[in-house]
């Protein structure tokens, strides 16, 4: 690891200040991937600036939702009364995602600011535009079964890695940030991440120097019928090949509202919103489902090594929304899925 | 007395626990230290209740290394002073902002019971718990722990009395090589803290009821568990044990020596 300077910070105004001034310089959170990728050599900060003592770790009731605090961690935020009943959604989709000890380190603003795990951006000795501008994309020809299938461009077919995020791009959160000068704005999720396109390099709208400093979560009427379904390799603690972050609302026996958003799919958390425009007002019927998976998945294209995981994200988008229907509990999903591995 | 000076790195226990268990052995580790073949004949010797009473003496012994030098204040870039609690002690050091806190805990502190496997957040081989909670040390820089409370495998037990997971394991052989055991039994403590909250697991049937403690299956056990790696693949017996201490029955043990006891 290359040298670099450490401060605790006591006061957010400083703290940002002092890494605004230094392009160099990075916040510090729980630091489960960002010491990881400085031992790799990909990310070699001049400074880091530890965050985690700020009073930005609180969860709270507003006006028209909760509020997350950016330095709560992980598995305070999954455990909180007020998320399990009211956003189970959330909480589903944190613990799917690392370990035990992973979600009592990692931070909510961090999680959104992990980076991605594709393999060639984390070998220094690989080309990829993302670590390193300029010097191609490895995986695009190469090794690419776990990459994307929608929104990647010629410089980069990464997805990116949080499972947090999937549920929050579901659930329209909303990002608070605070930059230099306490000028404070707030980021709609679905423009949080940001797809490839020619810039891979930048992973969010995030400006250099903004500190994340709680996370909004807006009311709905979805936490009943709410599930996130994530298939992987093993079973426990693994990347998602594909995830599904599913939630409905009906009325009589109408679908009213639903949410539908895919991990592992592409460079930023993908809300199938030609899926859910589908369905919106029809039948909550599998046939329904299958059908409005299929429109989504129209656009996808595959690579060379994952053809897969359009099959996959069809399927698991049917089991993910049959799953909320059924309570989003996750016995009755596993039954579920014993009877379909039987078929 | 020639053997007397040379044993005077061994406590009036340990030399007993030695030479209570190993008679015939004593003068070769005497001369030459204790080496891992000493240790394997202790299983041989020693049934699981009187090994489990002697470990302790005898993990103190293997364990007793050379004093930790201070680091020269040439080889610390960008020192910082911290001072945190490790297994009730208070510790005050300078580190490099690089120095993870298992290369602190290990090289700064002696304390080697907590391993070094992946060193990328991988394994689970260096789980310690800090402020009640398990977490990585390979992915904790040591800088961030100031005031913070450490807790690693060599503090689980009080006195000579070994704390129940780690009895649990012994009795249950929730290991092979034992290279990912401190991390598995310090997860596994803190885990038992998680239960009796009531957190949730992906694995939990409905994340929306809420119970004031929640009694873990085996599937839960093995979900809460999976980030902690065991390459000799241990898992049956590592629940087992773990259950042993959450559960309130008896487990069975489900090996024994090949001459029959257990």
């Amino acid at each position: 690891m290359r040298p670099f300077k450490y401060a605790n910070a006591s006061n957010p105004a400083a703290a940002i200040k002092i890494v605004t001034a230094d392009p160099a310089a990075r916040f510090l959170g729980g630091g489960t991937n960002l010491v990881d990728l400085m031992k790799e050599d990909v990310m070699h900060p001049s400074q880091l600036m530890d965050v985690t003592r700020l009073k930005f770790s609180v969860i709270e009731k507003k006006a028209n939702g909760l509020s997350i605090g950016g330095t709560a961690s992980n598995a305070v935020t999954a455990n909180h009364d007020l998320v399990r009943e009211n956003y189970p959604l959330l909480s589903m989709a944190i613990l799917a995602g690392a370990s035990a000890q992973i979600r009592n380190m990692a931070t909510n603003a961090g999680n959104l600011n992990q980076r991605t795990r594709c393999t060639y951006f984390y070998d220094a000795n690989m080309p990829c535009n993302k670590r390193e501008p300029g010097t191609g994309c490895g995986a695009l020809h190469g090794v690419n079964k776990n990459h994307a299938i929608l929104g990647w461009s010629e410089k980069c077919v990464a997805t990116y890695p949080s499972d947090m995020a999937v549920a929050l791009a579901a659930l329209n959160a909303v990002v608070q940030v605070e930059g230099s000068g306490n000028t404070k704005r707030n980021i709609p999720f679905a423009d949080f991440h940001r797809l490839p396109g020619e810039h891979p390099e930048i992973d969010n709208t995030l400006k250099h120097g903004e500190l994340i400093t709680s996370i909004d979560l807006p009311e709905n009427r979805l936490a009943e019928k709410s599930y996130y379904l994530k298939v992987r390799e093993r079973s426990s603690y693994a990347f998602a090949l594909i995830s599904v972050a599913a939630a409905l609302e009906t009325n009589g026996n109408r679908i009213k509202d639903v949410r539908i958003a895919l991990g592992g799919v592409a460079h930023k958390p993908w809300r199938a919103r030609i899926a859910e425009q589908w369905l919106r007002g029809k039948e909550p019927t599998q046939a329904n489902f299958r059908a409005a998976a299929s429109a989504e998945l129209k656009h996808a294209k595959p690579l060379g090594q994952n053809k897969y995981k359009v099959g996959l994200a069809a399927k698991a988008i049917v089991r993910a929304l049959e799953g909320a229907m059924q309570g989003g509990t996750y016995g009755a999903m596993e039954a579920d899925s014993t009877t379909t591995n039987q078929n | 007395m020639e053997e007397k000076s040379t044993f005077s790195d061994l406590t009036e226990a340990e030399r007993k626990a030695l030479e209570e268990l190993m008679p015939d052995e004593m003068g070769e580790i005497i001369s030459s230290g204790i080496k891992r073949r000493h240790f394997l004949k202790l299983f041989a010797v020693t049934g699981t209740s009187l090994l489990a009473a002697n470990l302790l003496g005898i993990e103190q012994l293997m364990a007793r290394s050379v004093p930790i030098e201070e680091q020269p204040s040439e080889l610390i870039e960008n020192g910082i002073n911290v001072s945190f609690e490790v297994n009730g002690s208070t510790q005050k050091l300078t580190v490099d902002s690089r120095m993870t806190l298992l290369d602190t805990l290990r090289e700064r502190l002696g304390l080697t019971g907590s391993k070094k496997g992946c060193d990328h957040g991988q394994c689970g081989a260096c789980t310690v718990i800090v402020d009640d909670k398990r977490v990585l040390s390979c992915l904790t820089l040591a800088a961030t722990c100031e005031d913070k409370r450490v807790t690693t495998i060599e503090g689980l037990a009080t006195g000579n009395e070994l704390h129940p997971m780690q009895a649990s394991f012994i009795k249950h052989d929730g290991f092979q090589c034992g290279y990912c055991t401190p991390g598995q039994i310090c997860s596994a403590v803190a885990l038992m803290d998680e239960a009796k909250n009531g957190d949730a697991s992906y694995v939990t049937a409905n994340v929306r009821e809420k119970k004031s403690a929640v009694n873990l299956s085996n599937e839960e056990i093995r979900e809460r568990m999976s980030g902690n790696i065991c390459r000799c693949g241990a898992y049956p017996n590592i629940v087992n044990a773990i259950r042993e201490v959450h559960g309130d029955k008896a487990v069975a043990q489900v090996w024994q020596f090949a001459d029959g006891t257990i």
